[in-house]
């Protein structure tokens, strides 16, 4: 303990001041015992407030409904992980599984095609010199400022006239554009592309074309996969779009179909344990899956954030 | 969002930039003498592939975005009348700014504003407050497991906001709650749901949600700080709260400037949360209670399309505004801190 003290004292109160080094350390020790205690303290309870929920989560995912109720939130009951799995899985012949699909194709698919696109937008913002590109630009930058429920109403009944509502092109539609995602490819652009890479293979003869596709596409990866996990992620969350635009259970996403549940566990408690397993197998694999990306999303915060 | 703030900074970059896709054009004897007259057909090739490229975009971006609004300023501008005594069905006539004013009239409608007037009030402080204070602290020298800390704070943003509203209202559920169990067992008691605790519940929610993911954009913007300037700051004397709170925040303004701005635009929509309260029976959620609500529920319950697009454009009216005044006052905040 006493070499971890000794360290950090010289650390934040720098020897550069070498008049109250004599009272300093004999002042700042038990000092920063305190404050380290204190940091250290405020970030675990910050922590539990976050994990708290999550790992309610997983205790009652075990349960069965009677235990749900009757044994503390934090503690088991019988283990019933696996029934409640089963019933998930196979309730209404096995619905849930469906929303399951419906929801990797909107997100998956959706934001696949939608990242490439907004790709070959910012690319081409960044890269090329075209009439009126700024204005353009200032388009696509209006566009991060329309808030998409103020939106819905209209394109539902746009929708409507087009004959896609309650089918899967009403929420792949508009997953396909992301005005925020341009803004970041563009972002993304002049940091991995250098322009030198551009005139070289031009030297060597390669049309533009090739040249996003086989040289520029790749430098990209790294800024592809950031802006496909925050369409990813907008997709996925996207439950507003959801209960607009679909009537149809078949075609729900595992959000729309949840809160369908949802709303009629009061009346009859025992889908209860089917909202709170089908949750936790809807969360789990995003948590996986944000655990091991986090390089990704940390470098678009960042790209977004500072400047 | 971000960009009005991030575009002057990040200008430099991208005219210097265009100065070398030029050069080619500039020197081309020396490389490729068999293509002298390549410079122009090379710039009518970048052309039609930059063309080619952001097609695509504009041309779902006319369809899923413009449109839509352009069809949302036409509906708002017509009412529905049934005619005769409501058996002939009902016309569409032109009713001006008819929308705009009924909407205005509407006693839920302004109630729905004062909602989130009130919710904002709680909630954006808490929330950068909060993200702040924990963005300060993981950046502190004394902080430990720094990556844990990180993603634990960040796990909620992976949860959907969906699962993520259902699971704390099952916590708010008494029964099934152990946090209503905890404050049980200490003797006290307490009701999510009443109406004067009930904005405070759903202000947890939200800040539950976005307070990791703010506290990561912080945290990114504090790693930015040049090391010297707080190098100097402690050689003066300056504590570790008073280096936090006087050279590291107004450091991060443009960070903290986005954020809150994100954070308005983002309440100003609020509907899962308290769509999903209502539906718990939180007495003083009414199905009305935020704006969008509001616009759900005269656009497909009362089958009001003008009224609901009307309310719509006035909400994101609300927004552009809400973006120039924060922008505004970060940049003088800004320009006072620099």
């Amino acid at each position: 303990m006493s070499t971890l003290t000794h360290d950090t004292a010289p650390a934040t109160q720098p020897s550069a001041s070498p008049r109250p080094a004599t009272t300093a350390p004999r002042r700042t020790t038990p000092n920063a015992l305190l404050s380290k205690g204190a940091v250290n303290g405020l970030l675990i309870i910050a922590a539990g407030y976050t994990l708290l929920p999550v790992t309610w989560l997983l205790f009652a995912a075990t349960k069965n409904h009677r235990d749900l109720f009757a044994t503390s939130g934090f503690a088991f009951g019988d283990f019933n992980l696996l029934a409640n799995l089963r019933h998930v899985l196979t309730f209404n012949d096995g619905i849930y599984l469906r929303w399951f699909g419906n929801s990797v194709l909107y997100s998956v698919v959706g934001s696949a095609a939608s990242t490439l696109i907004c790709v070959a937008t910012g690319y081409a913002f960044d890269k090329y010199d075209f009439h009126g590109k700024e204005k353009l630009f200032g388009l696509v930058l209006g566009g991060v400022l329309v808030p998409t429920t103020v939106i819905q109403l209209p394109m539902y009944l746009l929708a409507t006239k087009a004959g896609i509502v309650n089918t899967y092109w009403a929420l792949l539609l508009p997953a396909l554009v992301n005005p925020f995602g341009v803004y970041l490819a563009r972002v993304f652009s002049e940091g991995y592309v250098p322009n030198e890479v551009l005139e070289a293979a031009r030297v060597d003869g390669a049309g533009e074309l090739r040249t996003f596709a086989r040289v520029s596409l790749p430098m990209l990866a790294p800024g592809f996969m950031t802006i496909f996990l925050f369409s990813f992620t907008a997709s996925w969350n996207n439950f507003f779009g959801a209960l607009v635009m679909l009537n149809d259970e078949q075609l729900y996403p595992v959000n729309l179909g949840l809160f369908m549940w949802n709303s009629v566990t009061q009346q009859q408690p025992e889908f209860y344990s089917l909202v709170i397993t089908g949750s936790l197998v809807a969360v789990v694999p995003l948590v996986v899956a944000f655990v091991c990306l986090q390089r990704f999303w940390r470098s678009g915060l960042t790209a977004g954030a500072v400047k | 969002m971000a960009l009005p703030l991030a575009r002057p900074t990040r200008r430099p970059p991208s005219a210097k930039s265009r100065r070398p896709s030029a050069r080619p054009s500039a020197r081309p004897p020396a490389r490729r003498p068999a293509r002298s007259p390549s410079a122009s057909r090379l710039r009518r090739s970048q052309r039609r592939t930059a063309a080619l490229l952001i097609t695509p975009f504009f041309v779902l971006f006319a369809v899923v975005m413009a449109a839509p609004i352009g069809y949302a300023v036409w509906m708002s501008l017509f009412q529905e009348r049934s005619s005769g005594l409501g058996f002939g069905g009902t016309e569409q006539v032109f009713a001006g700014f008819g929308n705009y004013t009924k909407a205005l009239a509407d006693a839920g409608f302004r109630a729905s504003f004062a909602h989130i007037a009130l919710y904002c009030a709680l909630y954006i402080p808490v929330m950068i407050g909060g993200s702040l204070a924990l963005a300060l602290l993981v950046d502190s020298a004394l902080a430990r497991a720094k990556r844990f800390f990180q993603l634990a704070l960040f796990l909620p943003h992976a949860i959907p906001g969906l699962i993520a509203s259902i699971i704390w209202i099952y916590l708010y559920t008494p029964g099934l709650s152990p946090v209503l169990e905890w404050i049980g067992a200490f003797g006290g008691s307490w009701d999510f749901y009443r109406n004067d605790h009930v904005l405070a519940s759903l202000v947890n929610l939200s800040a539950w949600q976005w307070m990791g993911y703010n506290m990561v954009i912080f945290y990114a913007a504090l790693q930015a700080v040049p090391r010297e300037v707080i190098e100097a700051a402690v050689v003066d004397g300056a504590g570790a709260l008073r280096t936090a709170l006087q050279i590291k925040v107004p450091m991060i303004a443009s960070a903290i400037v986005m954020t809150v701005l994100f954070t308005c635009v983002g309440a100003i929509q609020i509907f899962t949360e308290p769509k999903l309260l209502n539906q718990r029976g939180a007495p003083s959620i009414d199905t009305e209670w935020s704006p969008t609500l509001f616009i759900w529920k005269a656009g497909f319950v009362r089958h009001d399309y003008g009224l609901a697009a009307a309310a719509s454009l006035m909400l994101a009216a609300l927004g552009v505004v809400l973006s120039y005044l924060v922008t505004r006052l970060g940049n003088r905040w800004k320009a006072a801190t620099s």
